[in-house]
């Protein structure tokens, strides 16, 4: 096998992607309602644009950004709206959200198509990816349009798409390359085009060597995209890593991809761009894996944002006996759930349930033997090890001088420590408690 | 609600769900496992003496963290077997021939006051094992320093009493060494196989490398401490432990003998009272050769492992504080 793109230092847990890694993706079918966040991405939630009683069609603004990071919300089904109040959210919080219940028509607003989207200058296409509520869907749900406008002294020459896919578990961006590539690919050529770049890199780790295929396929004719296999090694689709593997430029401490002229996209965004402004859609349905030992059928599904988790969960067949633990994404990053009443938002990239079998987390730790092991994996180059001891102690200002604010809470620390110290939860108390 | 959750509970908490093979107790055995060879071979050579001494360590470590823990209802922790590796070093690390007194006070010394009056199991300062024998030497002199001849599987309670090889070196010079062992070439060997008057799992260098070869492939202890700590002890010795004119010493005769391998890779890597950083574990071995040589060629004793690795105890948190991480993106990054 070729050399393969990587970063130094991370982990490399058992990957256990083969329960839906040859899953097609498949349709979920029409919720009875919906509950749809207002506020499903980074940045200011958006403001309710119907009322209760009001009979919306798929596709149709229910709710508008307010401001510059912000992001609209439509609707993913056609009903009535029946209810406007807080929700409980996929973050453990509860978000103001509007409830409408399907009518069964699953009737669209007509929309806009562009054959000649290629030909749309950069501004048209931000204000169709704008519209369309695109944020990241790889898991931060950062509104996207703001992403791909810079400011003007920071000049872009680069836009890597990030298919690495690197949390154990999580299949939907492998199934997306390999059942939708014409459409990513195009999706990275409409945001090189809004960026005015003429390089673009498609970075994939090399457990899925079929997408890898896959996307060559297709780019074959492209002179200026590049399918750039990735050592498989967590967290290789960290922004950060993955910059770092594909151009060799390190993104300076609390700095951002633009400091050093690149753009990064998950896939997903990538196709939802591409599905926004060829067919005009905005971003009502994304693909999650829903997967772990603890679900009877795992399955790769197309669902409606707004679809509670109850509903996605029955149609794989419900929960096997031994099911103990709900995460909303991949097990490294992912969020624990306690109910099951949650709404699928733009950035839920999966649902995994583990069971007894898989570990779960004991309570008891101890204290730090000062190993190194976490220092030996921070892909930050942190000291984890000194960063968890000062919480613990609470002396949360001398976190600072540890940079505590370059971690981004990969969880590696943590994975391999041998005292079982909740590392993460350790820095989020810290970051809590100091003021950046 | 069509799909419901009744046959456990769930469990909330914070990322990552996921979590790696390693626990403090399989490192702890995994490093106990790796000292077997070394103790088999402290039994060929000093024979029922070498078990004597070393359960006793072990016995007493064991149980006095039992009852420490036990009397201040602290959660009993010998199952990570940290304290039944204290009891190992500190028995490796004693003479052959012992009152049964000594070692139990020594290992009451390190897991007592060294250990759990420090809080225990990562917050000790200095390696406790290596207090215990410090204690010893300094307690009772004459005892410490009672060499046994190894007599191979024919061990006797009345082996001869002898001098070590770098006791020889130190008192009677090179020559004298040479006589004893006869050439260069034997004498290197005789080291190498381990026979030779010494601490009782110190003198085979072969076993002790075979258990640090797996540590090291384990991930267990890298090279950053041991293989600074012998290149220093190798330099030094070289540049200034020959008689007379510097750049004639024998390096190969210091890196042998005494409990430099021993302490290189099972007594000075231990994370707890070494620094954490690599780059601090680099300084930190340095300075275990550099004081080991001043006190082997310009101090009062023979051998100076012991004395040399406390003393960098003292310097590892300082160490780990002036040692910085490589924080991603803080030295290069711009674009190309």
């Amino acid at each position: 096998m070729s050399k393969t793109a990587t970063f130094k230092r991370g982990i490399h847990p058992e990957e256990v992607k083969e329960l839906t890694a040859s899953t097609p993706i498949i349709k979920a079918n029409i919720p009875e309602r919906v509950v749809i966040p207002l506020s499903q991405h980074t940045g200011a939630p958006a403001k309710h644009e119907v009322g209760i009683g009001d009979l919306v069609k798929k596709y149709q603004l229910i709710g508008s950004p307010q401001g510059f990071v912000s992001s609209p919300v439509h609707s993913s089904i056609s009903g009535k709206v029946i209810a406007i109040a807080d929700f409980p959210h996929p973050s453990g919080k509860m978000i103001p959200s509007i409830v409408i219940e399907s009518d069964g028509k699953d009737e669209g607003i007509s929309s806009k198509e562009n054959p000649d989207y290629l030909n749309l200058n950069p501004d048209e296409i931000k204000t169709i990816i704008r519209d369309a509520g695109i944020v990241g869907l790889g898991g931060a749900a950062f509104p996207t349009s703001v992403k791909l406008s810079p400011p003007k002294e920071k000049s872009i020459d680069t836009v890597i798409l990030n298919g690495a896919e690197c949390e154990p578990y999580l299949t939907a961006d492998h199934r997306l390359m390999l059942e939708q590539a014409e459409g990513v690919v195009n999706g990275l050529k409409i945001i090189m085009k809004s960026l005015d770049v003429n390089r673009g890199y498609i970075g994939i780790e090399n457990n899925k060597p079929d997408a890898i295929e896959k996307m060559r396929g297709v780019i074959s004719t492209e002179l200026n995209i590049e399918v750039i296999p990735l050592k498989v090694k967590y967290p290789q689709g960290a922004e950060k890593m993955l910059i770092k593997a594909i151009t060799n430029r390190e993104v300076p401490p609390r700095g951002l991809p633009m400091d050093v002229g690149v753009v990064v996209q998950n896939v997903g965004t990538a196709f939802a761009i591409y599905e926004a402004v060829r067919y005009g859609k905005p971003l009502i349905e994304r693909v999650i894996s829903i997967t772990g030992r603890g679900i009877k059928e795992p399955k790769n599904m197309k669902v409606k944002i707004g679809t509670l988790m109850s509903d996605v969960i029955e149609q794989c067949g419900g929960f096997t006996d031994g099911a103990v633990k709900i995460i909303m994404g991949g097990p490294m990053m992912g969020f624990a759930q306690w109910r099951l009443n949650v709404p699928m938002v733009k950035g839920t990239s999966g649902i995994l349930v583990l069971t007894g079998d898989d570990y779960i987390p004991s309570e008891e730790y101890f204290a730090c033997i000062h190993c190194g092991s976490c220092i030996d994996v921070c892909p930050m180059g942190l000291n984890p090890s000194m960063l968890s001891i000062l919480s613990e102690k609470a002396h949360y200002e001398g976190t600072k001088e540890y940079n505590l604010f370059d971690c981004f809470e990969c969880g590696s620390c943590a994975y391999v420590c041998p005292s079982n110290r909740p590392m993460v939860q350790f820095i989020r108390l810290a970051k809590l408690m100091v003021k950046p | 609600m069509a799909v419901e959750k009744k046959t456990h509970p769930l469990i909330v908490s914070v990322s990552p769900h996921i979590k790696g093979e390693e626990s403090v107790s399989r490192i702890m055995w995994t490093v106990n496992l790796a000292l077997l060879p070394s103790f088999l071979m402290s039994l060929y050579y000093f024979g029922p003496r070498a078990l004597f001494v070393t359960a006793l360590c072990v016995i007493t470590a064991v149980l006095s963290e039992y009852i420490f823990q036990k009397s201040l209802k602290k959660k009993i922790t010998l199952s990570d077997g940290s304290a039944f590796l204290t009891g190992l070093l500190l028995g490796m690390n004693l003479p052959p021939s012992l009152p049964f007194y000594i070692p139990i006070a020594g290992s009451f010394m390190a897991i007592v006051i060294t250990k759990q009056l420090f809080g225990g199991l990562g917050y000790n300062i200095f390696n406790p094992a290596l207090i215990g024998r410090a204690f010893l030497l300094i307690s009772w002199p004459k005892a410490m320093t009672i060499w046994k001849e190894p007599t191979a599987v024919f061990a006797t309670l009345d082996a001869k009493t002898t001098a070590t090889p770098l006791g020889i070196l130190k008192e009677e010079g090179l020559g004298k060494l040479l006589e004893v062992f006869g050439d260069k070439a034997n004498l290197y060997t005789q080291l190498l196989i381990g026979n030779r008057a010494g601490s009782l799992g110190e003198t085979s260098v072969i076993a002790l490398l075979l258990g640090a070869a797996f540590l090291l492939y384990r991930g267990y202890i890298t090279w950053h401490i041991p293989f600074s700590f012998l290149g220093t002890v190798a330099l030094v010795a070289w540049v200034f432990g020959g008689k007379g004119a510097l750049f004639t010493g024998d390096p190969i005769i210091h890196l042998l003998s005494g409990g430099l391998i021993l302490g290189a890779f099972f007594m000075a890597t231990d994370y707890v009272t070494c620094p954490t950083i690599r780059k601090g574990q680099i300084i930190f071995g340095i300075g275990c050769g550099a004081i080991t040589m001043l006190i082997r060629l310009k101090g009062g004793y023979p051998e100076g492992v012991m004395f040399a690795i406390l003393l960098m105890n003292c310097f590892a948190p300082l160490i780990d504080r002036g040692v910085k991480t490589d924080l991603f993106g803080a030295t290069k990054g711009q674009k190309k």
